[in-house]
């Protein structure tokens, strides 16, 4: 299975029927394909709505109609939509139930790095730092490694997004959670060994004895 | 309110005018409007709005001519010509998290001097400003936002200037309508009153200073 494949597939199982959820681009983005059928979930586009569905079929796109990127979506029955500044009451006033996102890096408290990498992609941040320090849980959805580099680090070298700290970061080779002040490893990628994560990653981590393998 | 044809909506804006521009990546932007102020050549502007969008479309017009100063926005990173002409130093850029410029957009609108937010503490947007305690918990002041003009884009606007917004093109646009000391209303459908029921006007009729005719 390809990695972000297995990402969206392990932090799908974490949606349950009824959460308020917003995805960022990316593999964030790819978690809406896995949710199980009968699973209800509420998606929020922070551009003002929420019952954001798939794509709209060929030639029914409504140019008004669109998600954060600006691409056109559907909205599901049950369907609202609002302005900014309810979109972001929303996220920061404890009625977003999680949020997954994309990241650069993150330390082994769970500080998030995801909005700019200085003199070289300063794109803004976005609703970023609004969903990190707002919404009441924060996954973290990203490959292990950044072409073999570690990107689980002791502490950030970029610029972090919120002192809010990430809850669960899920890549292709590990569960991690940060609840409780450091990073512990809950669940090993598919084939992958514990000894293989610690070599890919910088931060150090707690190990409990028994680290089951995550089931998608 | 005074209607107004297309031309006369853009020429009361001076030069170097701060504008507040409705849209979220030129969904919900007054398109007619922007490409007047092109055609006028309206130059040196501060834009306040949520994005520069993309080359050619909305606000990303205005920075591709040229005609902009200075921008306040969340995100630039589907615009390169603003992130070349940033790392040029011919445009400013002040990058504010969306909600925290959105609060601050409120704020200007609703008579307030400012907002508190947990957002932003601790990173490179803290600098520079005030740290609040309340109730034990950290905020940062921001100070609230207003401009010389509103550009608004609704979906319908009846005759006296009562406004509602369609699925996602509604975003910024209410917000700026109240923290603008003139407001120019782009509607994609003028109608009688009356069509708008009470409870369906999301921007009150005396917020409104002009509405843009049909040509």
């Amino acid at each position: 299975m390809e990695p972000q494949a297995i990402i969206a597939r392990r932090i799908a199982r974490e949606l349950k029927s009824g959460m308020l959820v917003n995805l960022g681009i990316g593999i964030p983005t790819l978690v809406a394909n896995h949710v199980s059928a009968g699973v209800h979930i509420f998606f929020q586009s922070e551009n003002g709505l929420i019952g954001t569905g798939a794509p709209p079929e060929e030639g029914m796109a409504h140019p008004m109609l669109t998600d954060a990127g600006g691409r056109p979506v559907t909205a599901l029955p049950g369907a609202s939509t609002f302005d900014s500044a309810t979109s972001f009451g929303l996220i920061r006033g404890g009625h977003l139930d999680l949020t997954v996102l994309g990241g650069l890096q993150v330390d082994q408290q769970g500080h998030l790095a995801n909005w700019m990498i200085p003199h070289k992609m300063v794109p803004g941040m976005g609703g970023a730092m609004d969903l990190v320090t707002g919404a009441k849980r924060v996954i973290l959805a990203m490959q292990h490694t950044a072409k073999g580099a570690p990107k689980i680090m002791k502490k950030c070298s970029l610029p972090v997004t919120s002192l809010r700290p990430v809850d669960l970061a899920v890549t292709e080779l590990a569960v991690i959670t940060f609840s409780n002040g450091r990073a512990t490893l809950l669940e090993t990628g598919p084939g992958a060994s514990v000894a293989e994560i610690v070599a890919a990653t910088e931060a150090e981590l707690v190990i409990p004895n028994e680290v089951p393998e995550m089931s998608l | 309110m005074q209607t107004v044809s297309l031309e006369q909506s853009v020429a009361m804006i001076p030069d170097g005018a701060s504008v507040m521009i409705g849209g979220f990546m030129a969904v919900g932007t007054p398109e007619r409007i922007i490409d007047e102020i092109l055609r006028q050549n309206k130059r040196d502007l501060i834009v306040i709005a949520n994005d520069t969008a993309a080359p050619g479309h909305g606000i990303g017009k205005l920075v591709t001519a040229k005609l902009v100063r200075k921008v306040i926005v969340s995100h630039i990173g589907l615009n390169p010509e603003t992130q070349r002409q940033m790392m040029a130093g011919v445009l400013e850029v002040e990058l504010v998290p969306q909600g925290t410029l959105i609060e601050r957009i409120r704020a200007g609108g609703y008579g307030l001097g400012g907002i508190l937010t947990q957002t932003g503490i601790g990173t490179p947007v803290e600098n520079g400003k005030q740290r609040i305690e309340i109730n034990g918990k950290a905020y940062l002041l921001e100070v609230a936002l207003r401009a010389d003009f509103a550009l608004v884009h609704a979906f319908l606007s009846d005759y006296l200037g009562n406004l509602s917004y369609a699925l996602t093109a509604r975003n910024f646009n209410p917000v700026v309508a109240m923290a603008a000391n003139t407001v120019i209303v782009d509607a994609d459908n003028i109608v009688p009153v009356g069509v708008l029921a009470p409870d369906h006007v999301v921007t009150p009729a005396p917020v409104v200073d002009y509405l843009v005719a049909n040509s």
